[in-house]
């Protein structure tokens, strides 16, 4: 009863094969092996995860990984997913535990909305050959601007977070993701100028150098949170939620709390470590309040301080409080947000789009009339450069990528980071995989990433003739909806297209 | 420093060094982030004192409200009578770096909850004759060591707790901040250790690891 077909098929050509064993090698998940009597290679399919690191460095393209054919009675309600979890329940008793966004069928509204070109009237604007501005600035606006009474300027502008171009990685905390991974991702916001999350696991110390192209999270558990960690970053973000789990805390596995992971979190060896579901000094917007200002407090008042939340039913109503707590810049998190890890049931059910969740938070905080107080960033999922032009348009003054960062060092999706056992050197603490990934190439190829997003999104804009991310932020107007009923264009504010 | 006003939030705040008298009650997130410095407070003091703390001293002279010593990762905190709910959840340790929470009468609940480290201890003074802790004491809690004087174990200790007597040996252990305690707020620690206690630690450092299976 305990035995569950597997869910891929290693496909090896026997005519290719020189049985060089580097797959055997490469997988963590020890799925090849060598048979020294018949000198073929042979697999074990039940460990394969379809990480496709040995389908990518096969020397002689030997080998591809198939979807098992196999399948169970069809069904349109039991879906084989349903069945085999019920399977793993019935023997363990525990409860499901998953990796990376939400993938089921969700409606993705990024692809029911579509942007807007100038034609004859209003000339498109070629990014080629006239300036184009990414720059922004998150942080508190001023409603009016003070004079003495020489009618000189008074500065005392909030303190801001300058971006070259509205991308920021998303929070991954060091212990979730390798040493080289992280590296990789500060070394990238450093080169271009934009800023990179430490997560809620500390920040180690070779990396307090890119402080001022790092944020520093606060979460619940406070791993890692002192004084200088604090001061060390440019901003420093609250974590309340985050889309992949809404509503729990986190949970690292005490076999991933090694050397200097345990170190940087300030935990033993071997610790689970455990961020509780809520702060439990903060139970009310004014008791985020008190963290915000005991945050600026210790800082003097030179970071920007973000808050952090899942996007939930009641998202707008929470933003608005949020707002009025001292937060700089609100960070949104959709239900489609990644993890290292997460109880399966609460990362496919809990929470909502973030289009929609961004939709409503923009409108809410126009109509109060403090929409000024504070910066938009929203994440999960922005898979491209007109993902992210969308978000813009619809009110956003950012985005956060953390999966789209991850594939661009290397990851494949396979959505098992909890089993630490990750092929790419990404989402483990092993030494022998972490040393896979460069965190030279890591960075350049972030690089490449954000530098073809930024002249796409130049491309886009320049095209609805709008030549700053100022002037496209909030511009609703320049998106229309596609196969989208009267609700969800009402919540996204946006006409159906032909309108 | 002196001359703090009457609920001033955030005395302190992240401070590395110098001392810091408070004569008036002073507002929430007394000593948060505190780094070093030593604050001795000559009244009660309000919720969230020592947020967080990392290093340092804070002495009330009287009660606490909720929240003290949060996720604290070092220093000391002594509270001469009574503190709040949720006190020193979260606390860790890091090899030397073991923070320490003294609370000389009683405690509300959620005492110790998730406690990855240091040393919570509770006197209960003038409370013998009942358990000086509140409900869920411990919960979730996986490293550290919590010293209860006292003959009335909580009723309500969850699996995750291991419940002893302490030996002579382990109250050897807390000789220290019993007479610390003494040093502070007065009283004669050769009496106090003469009391039973009960020593909470967890039976665990993967307490959760049980629940979850890979999907």
């Amino acid at each position: 009863m305990e035995w569950i077909y597997p869910e891929f098929e290693v496909i090896r050509d026997r005519d290719r094969c020189i049985a060089c064993r580097v797959c055997e090698r490469q997988c963590a998940n020890e799925v090849h092996r060598y048979d020294p009597e018949t000198k073929k290679m042979t697999a074990d399919e039940s460990k394969c995860v379809s990480c496709h690191r040995c389908v990518a460095l096969c020397p002689t393209r030997a080998l591809k990984i198939v979807k098992s054919g196999h399948t169970f009675r069809e069904n349109a309600n039991w879906s084989r997913q349903s069945m085999e979890e019920i399977y793993r329940q019935a023997g363990s008793g525990g409860v499901l535990l998953s990796s990376m966004g939400n993938p089921k069928e969700y409606p993705v509204y990024w692809d029911k909305l579509l942007l807007n070109a100038s034609q004859v009237t209003n000339p498109p604007i070629d990014p080629l050959r006239e300036p184009m501005e990414t720059k922004t600035f998150l942080g508190k606006k001023p409603t009016r601007v003070r004079r003495d009474e020489q009618g000189r300027i008074v500065p005392g502008l909030p303190p801001q977070l300058e971006l070259s171009t509205p991308i920021l990685f998303s929070a991954m905390s060091y212990g979730s993701i390798s040493y080289n991974a992280h590296q990789s991702l500060a070394q990238a916001a450093s080169e271009l100028g934009i800023f990179y999350n430490t997560g809620e696991g500390g920040l180690h110390r070779d990396f307090y150098q890119y402080g001022a192209n790092t944020i520093v999270q606060v979460a619940s558990g406070r791993f890692g949170v002192h004084k200088d960690y604090l001061n060390a970053g440019a901003a420093i973000e609250i974590k309340m939620g985050q889309g992949a789990k809404p509503g729990i805390g986190g949970h690292l596995p005490g076999a991933k709390i090694t050397g200097d992971v345990s170190r940087t979190r300030m935990i033993p060896a071997g610790t689970d470590a455990i961020s509780p579901a809520p702060h439990h000094d903060i139970y009310s917007i004014e008791d985020l309040r008190q963290l915000v200002y005991s945050l600026k407090e210790a800082t003097n008042y030179q970071k920007p301080v973000i808050v952090k939340i899942a996007a939930v039913h009641n998202v707008a109503a929470i933003a608005s409080g949020i707002a009025r707590s001292g937060a700089d810049v609100i960070a949104i998190d959709g239900f489609r947000g990644g993890t290292g890890a997460a109880p399966t049931r609460i990362r496919d059910n809990v929470g909502i789009p973030i289009e929609l969740a961004l939709a409503a938070v923009d409108q809410r905080l126009r109509e109060e009339g403090i929409r000024n107080e504070v910066s938009l960033l929203v994440g999960g999922s922005i898979r491209s450069s007109a993902d992210l032009l969308k978000a813009i348009l619809l009110g956003a003054d950012g985005a956060y990528i953390g999966t789209a960062a991850l594939l661009a060092l290397g990851c494949h999706l396979c959505r098992s980071c909890h089993s630490g056992r990750c092929n790419w050197g990404i989402a483990t603490q092993r030494p022998d995989l972490v040393k896979r990934l460069n965190p030279e190439v890591g960075a350049k190829r972030l690089v490449n990433l954000v530098t073809a997003w930024t002249h796409e999104l130049k491309e886009m804009m320049g095209g609805m003739g709008i030549n700053s991310i100022e002037a496209a932020r909030g511009n609703r107007l320049m998106l229309r909806g596609v196969g989208l009923t009267d609700a969800e264009l009402r919540v996204l504010g946006v006409k159906h297209a032909g309108e | 420093m002196t001359g703090f006003s009457l609920g001033q939030r955030y005395i302190a705040a992240g401070a590395g060094e110098g001392t810091y008298q408070v004569r008036q009650v002073p507002g929430n997130a007394l000593g948060a982030y505190l780094d070093g410095g030593k604050i001795e407070v000559f009244c009660n003091a309000q919720d969230a004192a020592g947020d967080t703390m990392n290093d340092g001293e804070i002495v009330i002279h009287g009660s606490c409200g909720d929240a003290a010593g949060y996720a604290m990762r070092g220093g000391a905190l002594f509270i001469e009578k009574d503190a709040g709910y949720r006190c020193g959840i979260h606390m860790k340790e890091y090899e030397d770096k073991a923070p320490k929470i003294v609370i000389g009468g009683r405690c509300g609940s959620f005492l110790g909850e998730y406690q990855a480290g240091g040393i919570i201890l509770v006197l209960g003074i003038g409370s013998e004759d009942r358990c000086p802790v509140g409900n869920f004491c411990g919960t979730g809690m996986h490293g550290g060591r919590i010293f209860l004087r006292t003959s009335h174990l909580p009723p309500d200790l969850p699996d995750q707790v291991a419940a002893r007597q302490a030996s002579q040996e382990e109250k050897e252990q807390i000789r220290p901040l019993v007479e610390e305690f003494c040093g502070h707020f007065g009283g004669e620690p050769e009496a106090l250790l003469q009391s039973g206690y009960y020593l909470l630690t967890p039976n665990s450092q993967n307490p959760y690891r049980q629940l979850y299976v890979h999907n």
